[in-house]
């Protein structure tokens, strides 16, 4: 059972100044546009991995480590950031 | 009030606070609401979390968000919590966490699923089970503002005895005047309850929602399934879908 990307706020706020919960994305699979937010999220661990609630592709991933955060974006074609 | 959670959010990144408990209220056999004191919190709005990170002597760190039940209140920042009895966080908040003790908090977070007081659109609640959580901080917030904006709450519980923040819920405070709350009881109703326990329905939501056409703002949080009926039905009586915010939680996020 899944989280959504509410639960991600924490972890990018750690990376982003602004709140990239309400930034909407669009897939890279299939190009269905979402919330942040509402993307389907499983984790922490090993890391947060968020995917399309559209076509379940894997849209980012968060990993952290002692020393360094790795942020995947590659199955996002694009971020939408309200200012 | 509400531009101070947002504006001391982009004045610099979010550190972890040492947090001590200063009181606790139990809402049910398995949830209990706690309040802790954290030195310069900069405020938060209805529906916004915070992290909550448990170190133990071995340097093992869990780390979970949490919603907060109640508005800004100086220091203080409100979460409850429900237990998951196979969960690896709550088992020992609820049980074992006592007042003095200290944990690390980060927030306030999240900026989706949040009601700001100068939103003048009416709004509509679902809850389910401990989704209700993050509706009654927007619930208080209302009141704490003095808004008259017309809220409806929709909260669909096991059983009466399932019920957080029954009191407040049931025998409102005059400040919430305009607030309507249905119920919805999912395994056990109680006496005199109108009709038989059931999950919620496109019929319950029309019978106690707003008509898409007051163009209202609708926050749906519980379980992953409940969130997905709810929200699809929502949309299926024409509240367009960025009028329909959710927030899920699973087992995960225990």
């Amino acid at each position: 059972m899944a989280l959504d990307g509410n639960t991600l706020a924490g972890p990018l706020s750690e990376l982003f100044a602004v709140d990239v919960t309400a930034a909407v994305s669009r897939c890279a699979g299939c190009g269905q546009q979402d919330a942040v937010a509402d993307l389907l999220v499983y984790g922490p661990d090993p890391g947060w991995v968020a995917r399309c609630p559209g076509c379940d592709s894997v849209v980012l991933r968060i990993v952290r480590g002692p020393s360094a955060v790795w942020l995947d974006l590659h199955g996002s074609a694009a971020l939408r950031i309200p200012l | 009030m509400a531009g101070t959670a947002i504006s001391g959010r982009l004045t610099g990144r979010l550190v972890w606070q040492r947090a001590t408990l200063l009181a606790v209220t139990e809402e049910t056999a398995g949830a209990r609401s706690l309040a802790f004191e954290v030195p310069g919190w900069p405020g938060h709005l209805g529906g916004q979390h915070v992290d909550l990170r448990l170190t133990a002597d071995d340097g093992y760190t869990a780390q979970r968000s949490y919603s907060m039940s109640a508005p800004a209140g100086g220091d203080l920042v409100t979460i409850t919590v429900q237990r998951v009895d196979d969960g690896e966080v709550s088992p020992y908040l609820v049980d074992q966490l006592r007042i003095g003790d200290a944990v690390e908090l980060r927030g306030p977070v999240g900026g989706w699923f949040v009601w700001r007081p100068t939103d003048p659109a009416p709004v509509l609640l679902v809850g389910g089970g401990s989704g209700v959580v993050p509706l009654m901080a927007m619930i208080r917030a209302r009141r704490a503002a003095g808004s008259r904006v017309p809220f409806r709450l929709i909260y669909s519980v096991r059983t009466p005895a399932d019920v957080l923040f029954a009191r407040e819920l049931r025998q409102p405070p005059i400040a919430d005047g305009g607030l309507d709350t249905a119920w919805v009881y999912t395994r056990e109703a109680p006496a005199g309850a109108a009709g038989l326990p059931h999950r919620i329905t496109l019929s319950d939501l029309t019978a106690h929602g707003w008509p898409a056409d007051l163009e209202p703002m609708c926050f749906v949080c519980g379980p992953t399934g409940f969130v997905e009926a709810v929200a699809t039905a929502l949309v299926d009586l024409g509240h367009p879908a960025d009028r329909v915010k959710t927030e899920r939680f699973g087992p995960s996020g225990s």
